[in-house]
């Protein structure tokens, strides 16, 4: 018989290595799995490990993968912090980029840093006004926040495919279902190769801990999440800075649809978050709500999509498999966190446990 | 004497983490014998009872029930073994009779026989001495009518030996010692009863054997004939305590709070208080005693401002403040503190440290954008070394801190802000005796400053003997407004019943 006892004096380090060898043992299960599709699991690793960082194109495209992680995390960090289940950034980098798109397709000819500006603001109104949505139906009416985010994706999903497909489809694309492509003004530039998405990813991340830890709304989001009834005797106006932290929520989120269009694809369509909204939420997660450890996370899963998409390629295995990968190492770091925090013992009856006689 | 041995416990152990909850600890309990099980919070008891009830196993150590050798790995076995366990917080489905609670989760048959089960819960309550509605729903009875259900419940699973779990501590006075009764009537029959409780006076006038535990071991165990509360207390606390709580005289006092025909309903439109009139003075203690859920909350959150009031005046210092926000209201200098049963699901957050729940209510004085921690940790450390609070440093999750320590925070914090009027229910829930005299110490210190406290408390002794005047609410209804120097136990129990005050015995209010 095996019995479970709570560990109270974790080490950081101690929980490191749990959660690394959580990684390891994620690797070695999916291994198992590729060398049921017979594949050596060794050579498509090291394949997954070229295709993210074997030439400095591969790497740039790793970069370009890590960065709308990272801002749509920050986003959906402020949100999670509350407590509040924000599944809708997916329909949030939509609806960020549908907004940026506006101004890009009306006024093509503004000067490049004006209509850019323009661009950002409106990329963070509107993924921030379709976040307000539903905080203001959980503020007001107590609805379900998890189910109600989650719709509003296939909302936000189906408005751009009929935008895609009907009211702005490109007359001179010869039938294909197209939005036209921006003008150049209305693209973001590049620093050192890149665009300079990179940058703003690296300023929010700094930003964004000030405000959960420096900042007064920051205190009340997180005092809101740890408990609403404390909230409201401490004198906060919950409704108000549930209101707030969405919009900043559905904005970060939105801003990430915004350099998305602009930067990535040069125009808006139904491929445009290409599922950043939903492995946001796992790389937030992992990173345990923290602003530098998002850009960490961020940085392993956007190797993991790059390997996986070029695997697929050479070795002709499916995405799907590299998903797998991503599951699995999801699955065994959650898991994880039951060793961080509990030990297991074998049963005695009789004897006492030496190693639990220290402590009070 | 010629008793079977019912239960025995040897050299029984249970760690958590590094916290030895039990260590060490025997207990022996003969058929037809209460046996009290006294001790601080966090001494032990519930611990170990919820090993004779199958709900932990211990590491180490045996138990004996009607001298067999058990290892318990689930309730169910408990049960089996003929042990019931009331708990503190009942255990029962609301929408459904008495009857259909009793027989819930037993095997049987597909349909239920009506009339034999009809017959033996008679039979049942007939042989205890047990008042039962088998087709009463269990929303329309009261607290004790409830407690009575769950010892049929028991009973009725053919246990023979009970395990009450501070059965006491919602019921009145009247229906407590009803429930002595039955108590009385299960030894007769043969029963082996545990009562846990830290209600000293209910010890001695109930229990034939008392065991006491501190910090997870046996400290003795003792006849009642033999003992004396005071002898008792210094066996729990490990020292000798003072039992006696200081009321302080203040000379000048002004009106501060007037409620005038306070009003609130809940959501169901049922009135949680209704037309409650009542004046505060400075430097008085206004305690408030009632049944569990009689409308302390309400009326703590109203004056605070967190619940929509219906009808009514809360005059403050000579100002309405119905309507008024929250946040507004602290700013006049009232500060309202209300520990529930949970102990931290309001006024303090858990996952923070000491700094960070200090500044939870005067960040929002600070300017700016900006929270800034520095002031506060240094008032931090000032709290930390005035009341004496156990903890490794200012930056430490307060849900590490034990309760007193937590509840010293809290009421740390509300003091600090220098209130007018404070406003604190519940303040020693849960705590032990020698932490609750401090929080008493504090209270008297603010009243000498000429706050106005209002006092929601649960033990009757506690408020008779701290209070300036107890006002007591039944359903929502003030039943009488009393003269703490002059009132007994009897009276107020009469009134946390419901039973109105007779003209003459009603204290003159200053007004």
């Amino acid at each position: 018989m095996i019995r479970i006892v709570k560990r109270t004096d974790v080490s950081k380090i101690k929980a490191a290595r749990i959660r690394i060898l959580a990684v390891v043992l994620a690797l070695f299960t999916s291994g198992i799995f590729i060398l049921l599709l017979r594949h050596n699991p060794l050579a498509v690793y090291s394949a997954m490990l070229q295709g993210s960082f074997g030439s400095a194109y591969r790497f740039k495209e790793t970069i370009i993968k890590t960065i709308p992680l990272v801002i749509t995390s920050l986003g959906i960090m402020v949100a999670f912090k509350m407590k509040f289940w924000n599944i809708g950034a997916e329909g949030q980098i939509f609806m960020g980029a549908f907004a940026a798109s506006f101004f890009a397709l009306q006024f093509p000819d503004l000067p490049k840093p004006l209509l850019l500006c323009l661009m950002m603001a409106a990329g963070i109104v509107g993924g921030g006004l379709w976040a307000l949505i539903p905080a203001f139906f959980k503020a007001q009416f107590g609805t379900n926040e998890t189910i109600f985010t989650l719709m509003m994706n296939y909302i936000a999903l189906k408005w751009i495919t009929y935008l895609q497909y009907g009211l702005w489809k490109d007359p001179d694309a010869l039938g294909f279902a197209k939005i036209p492509n921006f003008s150049d003004n209305a693209i973001l530039p590049k620093l050192f190769d890149i665009h300079i998405g990179w940058i703003f990813a690296f300023i929010l991340i700094v930003i964004m801990h000030i405000f959960m830890h420096h900042t007064k709304k920051g205190y009340e989001i997180t005092v809101i999440g740890e408990s609403e009834d404390t909230a409201r005797y401490a004198g906060m106006n919950v409704k108000k800075v549930v209101l707030t932290a969405m919009f900043i929520s559905g904005g970060i989120c939105g801003l990430t649809g915004m350099i998305e269009a602009s930067a990535v694809s040069g125009t808006l369509s139904v491929e445009v978050s290409s599922g950043y909204g939903f492995t946001a939420i796992i790389t937030t997660w992992l990173s345990g709500l923290k602003a530098p450890f998002i850009l960490v996370v961020s940085f392993l899963f956007a190797v993991l999509l790059q390997g996986g998409s070029f695997i697929q390629t050479a070795f002709q295995i499916p995405q799907a498999a590299a998903q797998i990968l991503q599951g699995m190492i999801l699955f065994f770091v959650l898991g994880s966190e039951f060793f961080i925090q509990y030990k297991i013992l074998p049963r005695q009856n009789g004897v006492e446990m030496t190693a639990e006689k220290e402590g009070k | 004497m010629d008793r079977s041995i019912f239960i025995q416990m040897n050299e029984i152990s249970k760690t958590f983490g590094t916290i030895r909850a039990n260590h060490n600890i025997n207990l022996t309990v003969c058929q037809g014998e209460v046996h009290a099980l006294l001790g601080e919070n966090g001494a032990g008891k519930s611990t170990l009872m919820n090993m004779l009830s199958g709900i932990y196993s211990p590491d180490s150590g045996s138990i004996f029930i009607h001298g067999k050798e058990v290892h318990f790995t689930s309730p169910k076995e408990s049960i089996a073994m003929g042990i019931g366990m009331i708990h503190q917080h009942f255990k029962l489905v609301d929408v459904l009779t008495a009857k259909e609670n009793i027989i819930l989760g037993q095997k049987g048959n597909f349909f239920v026989n009506q009339k034999k089960l009809a017959q033996q819960i008679r039979q049942i309550s007939q042989k205890f001495g047990l008042e039962i509605e088998p087709d009463k729903k269990i929303y329309d009875m009261s607290v004790g009518e409830k407690q009575t259900v769950e010892i049929v419940k028991v009973l009725y699973r053919g246990a023979d030996i009970l395990i009450l779990d501070e059965p006491t501590a919602v019921l009145t006075p009247q229906e407590t010692r009803k429930l002595f009764q039955i108590i009385n009537k299960m030894k007769e029959e043969g029963c082996a009863v545990i009562i846990i409780t830290h209600k000293l006076h209910e010890v001695m006038e109930i229990a034939d054997k008392i065991t006491v535990l501190r910090k997870g071991e046996t400290v003795g165990t003792v006849n009642k004939s033999d003992t004396t509360p005071k002898a008792l207390t210094d066996l729990m606390v490990g020292r000798s305590v003072d039992l006696s709580i200081e009321r302080v005289a203040v000379e000048k006092k002004e009106r501060l709070l007037q409620v005038e025909h306070l009003t609130v309903q809940d959501s169901e439109k049922v009135h949680v208080l209704d037309d409650v009139s009542f004046t505060l003075s400075t430097g008085e203690i206004l305690g408030v005693a009632g049944v569990a859920g009689s409308g302390q909350k309400e009326l703590c959150e109203s004056i605070a401002g967190l619940c929509t009031v219906q009808r009514g005046d809360i005059v403050y210092n000579g100002e309405n403040i119905v309507g008024e926000t929250p946040r507004d209201i602290i700013k006049r200098g009232i500060s309202m503190s209300f520990v529930p049963e949970d102990r931290l699901g309001m006024g303090l957050v858990a996952s923070m440290d000491i700094v960070d729940n200090l500044i939870l209510k005067e960040y929002q004085n600070q300017k700016g954008l900006f929270i800034y921690r520095k002031p506060v940790k240094k008032k931090a450390k000032q709290i930390i070394q005035r009341l004496d609070i156990q903890t490794p440093g200012v930056h430490h999750p307060v849900k590490q801190l034990s309760g007193g320590n937590i509840q010293k925070v809290l009421l740390g914090r509300e003091i600090d802000s220098g209130p007018q009027l404070l406003i604190t229910a519940y303040p020693v829930r849960g705590l032990d005796i020698g932490a609750s005299h401090v929080i008493y110490d504090l209270l008297n210190e603010q009243k000498q400053k000429d706050v106005g406290i209002l006092f929601v408390g649960e033990d009757l002794d506690v408020l008779l003997e701290l209070s300036d005047r107890i006002m007591v609410l039944c359903e929502g209804k003030i039943t009488g407004i009393v003269d703490a120097k002059s009132a007994t136990k009897e009276q107020i129990g009469l009134l946390m019943g419901g039973a109105a005050l007779a003209e003459d015995q009603e204290v003159k209010q200053d007004d």
